[in-house]
């Protein structure tokens, strides 16, 4: 599938044309497009000198980088240890269940994406759930309704 | 303005504490990650609009502060009126204007925010009073909460920049290295190496050009030091490190922060562009003649990039994987040349170590780990939060006397230290002095300084059973026995948590990990094992539980669990009906409800609804 990858040379730009920057580059990529077109990744290939098949193994190797596009609405369900004494498994499997797709899928219409994450840094409010940038704390089994609708 | 000598910064902070000292009263905003999470942005937005609409004289706009992490995440959002430290806590939008009216136009107190003290009930006005504040010692952590996270004359008003004056005018790399030395730091991030000898080392490898980086990598779940650190206070790294970069001859450094922290990475971008606008970076430094540029490097989001190989991999743009360390990477690092490489908490500590001398800070601590130690203390403890204590201070003081003990009263049963490759202590080892050897020889480590207190819900073959699912999944693979032998015992951690495992099995899994932790390349493999390792030492009684009787003591593993409905305790509320996301209860209201067991998937989100305790658990 073609993507319109227009803003790419935007982001090329804005580090040195060196092996260097290709991580800073494909992050850039993942955060405009939310995720890394095939294109895209030849292009940076050319652009870096580095070879394709090394664009790509970075590319897989780093949790932050998907090649396949992400819903609007990214959940993400912190796993660190203090999520998972406090019942993170919990609320993952409940939203699992209510969008019927597994951690890592994102649903057929695009709409949700459904990810785990390895601690984010805010075990005091554990369990947390991030929605696309927005932290909810001391989050309850019951209350996951309310991360799928917003608000 | 740029500061080409000593006496203009003298100057500067002159003027710049005159300013601040006009202010007769500060509110000083928590915006941690805790009180983040909980909604402080809006608390900050409601006190600029109040203040706005509300003139009140002799009040500032700049005395409104934004700080970082504050430390008592439990009680956020907080909000602190300076100087009387007056202590707000759960701070709610509607309560703004009170606060503004009682402790900024008069000097009383809204006494419903303040902390009340469980044991007692008392209510506690100032945190230095609070048993969580009082017992202990500040240092890494020493401008956190008390500073605008987002201004660097905050920082010149702390005396910050004042020891790499010191360090640049007075002082000969040498005598820094001498002085680190004598300090007696060691390296914050886990391994606990002598930092003023790996400076020496580098200053004297002959390769050159030399780098400084900064492993802002904090991939430890439960940690939350470094995050809180370079968010909250981000000029106390940046001159750590240009101290660092002066003393070993380094003129380009990296600091790597993990991608899950944006925040840390604005903070640390804007702070640097400050420092190079003021002089503090760049080229010829304070009219030194030293010239240093620093950048920030983004992870990508493997937990492996923590390790020091494989993060200067990571810097470079490559994938992360580590490398055998047969040649050291103060030798040979970042583009193969000698390289420092220091965790966020060592570089905060070094700027003090150099303004107060390194005698004084091996003063504190025991001798063998002098200094203090930040901790991130979570989990089923009542006081969550940012502590930062002496070395030496007993497991016991900070669960107990700071930590306030545990979450519902319940008995203490395990802390977990030092991340995944650390391990748990049981109560018995409540009394041990926490440093780095006496955490080691019981088996578990200082880590990074996370610290999980457990109560008895928490199940230790589960926990094993996480800890190494996530080594699993975060493992890179360039090695066999990490990538096939975590593999492996995680399986047989997954079998006896199923009921499943005999008891041949532990005996197999300790020989494995023998092997593991002898024949892996990097830290991570080395030390994976040791959640399995150390939970079995301590409760092996546990582990058998579920092989022998096909139980699960703490309730945890669901193959070995069910839930049913006491009958004569419900009331048919349907709260658990609508609880349930597998449709697996039944019944109508006010009447007795009843969960089909070939349905319940064990997930507990009715025990967690029921208001009457009529879900049990067997």
């Amino acid at each position: 599938m073609n993507h319109d990858i227009g803003k790419l040379p935007e982001i090329l730009e804005r580090y040195p044309q060196e092996p260097q920057s290709l991580i800073a580059v494909l992050q850039d990529i993942q955060k405009e497009y939310n995720f890394l077109p095939c294109d895209a990744l030849k292009h940076t290939a050319d652009y870096l000198d580095v070879p394709l098949s090394k664009v790509f193994s970075v590319s897989t190797f780093y949790n932050a980088f998907s090649l396949n596009p992400k819903g609007d609405r990214v959940i993400r369900v912190c796993m660190g240890t203090t999520c998972h004494i406090r019942g993170a498994a919990q609320i993952l499997e409940q939203l699992e269940k209510k969008l019927n797709i597994r951690a890592g899928e994102t649903t057929p219409d695009l709409k949700y994406t459904l990810e785990v994450v390895n601690c984010v840094g805010a075990c005091a409010m554990a369990p947390v759930v991030i929605v696309n940038d927005k932290y909810y704390g001391s989050v309850k089994v019951s209350g996951t309704k309310k991360l799928l609708k917003g608000g | 303005m740029r500061i080409d000598k000593p006496a203009q910064l003298t100057k500067l902070r002159k003027e710049l504490v005159a300013v601040e000292k006009k202010h007769t009263k500060k509110i000083m905003i928590c915006c941690g990650p805790g009180c983040l999470a909980n909604g402080a942005a809006k608390i900050v937005e409601e006190f600029r609009k109040v203040l706005k609409k509300k003139h009140i004289r002799g009040f500032k706009i700049e005395a409104l502060k934004e700080t970082g992490c504050h430390g008592f995440c439990e009680r956020g959002p907080l909000v602190i009126i300076e100087p009387r430290g007056t202590f707000y806590t759960k701070v709610k939008p509607k309560d703004v204007e009170e606060i503004i009216n009682e402790s900024i136009r008069k000097d009383e107190t809204v006494e419903r925010l303040l902390y009340d003290d469980p044991s007692n009930g008392h209510k506690i006005e100032r945190y230095n009073d609070i048993p969580f504040y009082s017992h202990q010692q500040r240092i890494a952590l020493r401008n956190l909460g008390h500073i605008d996270q987002y201004k660097i004359e905050d920082y010149i008003v702390a005396d910050g920049y004042n020891a790499l004056v010191k360090a640049l005018t007075k002082m000969k790399p040498d005598e820094i290295i001498a002085e680190v030395t004598t300090s007696g730091l060691r390296g914050r991030g886990g391994a606990g190496f002598s930092t003023g000898r790996k400076w020496a080392t580098c200053a004297k490898a002959e390769d050159t050009p030399h780098y400084v980086i900064c492993n802002g990598d904090e991939g430890d779940p439960g940690a939350f030091m470094d995050r809180s650190i370079m968010e909250g206070d981000p000029h106390s790294v940046l001159e750590g490190m240009i101290i660092a970069a002066y003393a070993v001859g380094a003129h380009e450094g990296y600091i790597y922060v993990r991608e899950e922290y944006p925040l840390a990475i604005e903070n640390l971008k804007l702070a640097i562009h400050q420092a190079t606008e003021y002089g503090f970076l760049g080229e010829n430094i304070l009219g030194s003649g030293f010239s240093l540029t620093l950048n920030v490097s983004r992870g990508g989001g493997a937990f492996v990039c923590g390790e020091s190989s494989a993060l200067m991999k990571s810097v470079a743009g490559e994938v992360g994987e580590p490398r055998a360390k047969y040649v050291r990477s103060v030798l040979k690092g970042f583009h193969d040349k000698p390289t420092v490489l220091n965790n966020v908490e060592t570089y905060a500590n070094i700027p003090v170590i150099i303004d107060k001398g390194g005698e004084w800070f091996a003063g504190i601590g025991t001798p063998g780990s002098s200094g203090t130690k930040a901790f991130s203390l979570v989990g089923k403890v009542r006081n969550t939060g940012l502590i930062e204590v002496p070395m030496g201070t007993k497991l016991r003081e900070i669960i107990y006397d700071i930590g306030g003990g545990i979450l519902d009263n319940r008995p203490f049963k395990a802390v977990q230290t030092g991340g995944p490759s650390g391990g748990c202590l049981p109560e018995e080892k409540l009394d041990l002095p926490v440093d780095f050897d006496t955490l080691t020889e019981a088996y578990s480590m200082m880590g990074s300084g996370g610290m999980i207190v457990m109560d008895d819900h928490t199940c230790v073959v589960d926990l094993a059973k996480y800890f190494l699912a996530f080594l699993v999944e975060e493992s890179c693979g360039k090695c066999v026995p990490c990538r096939e032998g975590l593999f492996q015992l995680h399986a047989m951690v997954k079998k006896i948590s199923e009921g499943q495992g005999i008891e041949e099995d532990i005996e197999k899994m300790e020989k494995l990990s023998d092997v593991i932790i002898k024949s892996s390349l990097c830290g991570l493999g080395k030390s994976g094992p040791n959640p399995f390792l150390s939970t079995v030492r301590y409760f092996r009684d546990e582990y058998l539980a579920h092989i022998r009787d096909k139980k699960c003591p703490a309730k945890v593993c669901r193959e070995l669990i069910r839930f049913d409905i006491i009958a004569d305790k419900c009331d048919g509320c349907t709260a658990c009906l609508s609880a349930c996301a597998f449709d697996a209860i039944t019944g109508k209201k006010n009447e007795v409800h009843v969960i089909d067991q070939d349905k319940c998937t064990k997930c507990g989100a009715c025990e967690a609804v029921c208001t009457r305790n009529a879900i049990e658990v067997s």
